[in-house]
């Protein structure tokens, strides 16, 4: 359902484009390939891990570690991992979803979906050199504690 | 240069292969795992980098910027938050665009809601989300996001004296000439 409309929006839309400018409209599409293109060997490469990680812990084994009950524990590697990791959202959701179907719970992928995209402690340095440290730091710490509040809500609601 | 790229994934694959010569069931389930999470995958992607490649072209970025500065009230915000949700690509590559915009004398706050709109409320991957997670998960967490951007980039703003607010914008106009 969620695909057909999605696709039935895009092909307007391009349909659009293509009448106002062809040259555009090629423009975008070889965009769009390049930007796919570039995504594709981690793609494939966490696709591989996460099913080989999957399939050698058992769901009993992920809801431990990051299912509803894990606790503290659960939180705890959801949020230092989503904080630390660069994992590009395109590979993210659909290894996410890969946990999700097999045992872990809402708020730790929550937890970790909203740390990988807000927090960055690896590019650190970058964003240092743009705001300066102590900026830097605050958002950071700023993203990392929302992270839980938006976590602790999602999980409450979608429960 | 290009084929370099495929190296890890290769790697990964090899360790797989490894697995399943070890115990032949772990290997194939893993594999189908994977197989059936990438066609699931393969089937959303393609309109969304389309929609991706169509923004990026029609959305003239400069045009926009000067409506950003000081006095751009709700109007700066609102677009601060198009413009970061319209964006592709991981937060690192957000900062040279801050950059300019601080060049361009965008508002301190409307540079911080373009940060947090582009680190999480991206429209592309919104729409990935959805098919991924559901419909109910990516959008609950919209609608938490966005007023939290927005407290966060007034409260980050407060925080930030007028003198470090100039070192950095100074130091914006450096970096992006």
């Amino acid at each position: 359902m969620y695909s057909i409309v999605i696709y039935i929006i895009t092909g307007v839309l391009l349909l659009i484009s293509l009448i106002a400018s062809r040259k555009k409209t090629l423009l975008a599409l070889k965009k769009a390939w390049k930007s796919f293109e570039k995504i594709l060997p981690e793609l494939i490469a966490i696709m591989l891990f996460v099913g080989l990680l999957i399939a050698l812990l058992d769901p009993g084994t992920i809801s431990a570690l990051l299912g509803d009950n894990s606790g503290f524990l659960g939180l705890l590697i959801a949020s230092v991992v989503g904080s630390i990791t660069l994992i590009p959202g395109f590979v993210a959701f659909p290894m996410a979803a890969m946990l999700l179907n097999n045992g872990a719970g809402i708020t730790q992928i929550a937890l970790f979906i909203s740390t990988l995209m807000m927090v960055g402690v690896v590019t650190f340095p970058v964003e240092r050199k743009y705001f300066g440290t102590k900026l830097t730091v605050l958002r950071n710490s700023f993203a990392f504690g929302f992270s839980f509040l938006v976590a602790g809500l999602m999980g409450m609601i979608l429960r | 240069m290009k084929c370099r790229r495929y190296i890890f994934p290769l790697i990964v694959a090899v360790v797989v292969a490894i697995f399943t010569l070890i115990d032949n069931q772990t290997g194939f389930k893993a594999l189908s795992i994977t197989g059936s999470s990438l066609l699931e995958m393969l089937s959303v992607i393609p309109p969304i980098f389309v929609l991706l490649g169509l923004l990026d072209v029609w959305v003239p970025r400069e045009k926009i910027i000067k409506h950003l500065g000081e006095e751009s009230g709700l109007k700066g915000v609102v677009l601060s938050f198009v413009l970061g949700a319209a964006a592709a690509g991981p937060l690192y590559g957000a900062f040279p665009i801050a950059a300019v915009f601080m060049k361009k004398g965008v508002k301190f706050s409307n540079v911080l809601i373009f940060i947090g709109a582009w680190s999480t409320t991206k429209i592309p991957m919104f729409m990935f989300e959805m098919g991924a997670l559901g419909i109910e998960f990516a959008l609950l967490r919209l609608a938490i996001n966005v007023p939290g951007i927005l407290v966060m980039a007034l409260l980050l703003e407060k925080m930030t004296g007028k003198e470090q607010r100039e070192a950095i914008y100074t130091q914006a106009a450096k970096l992006s000439e």
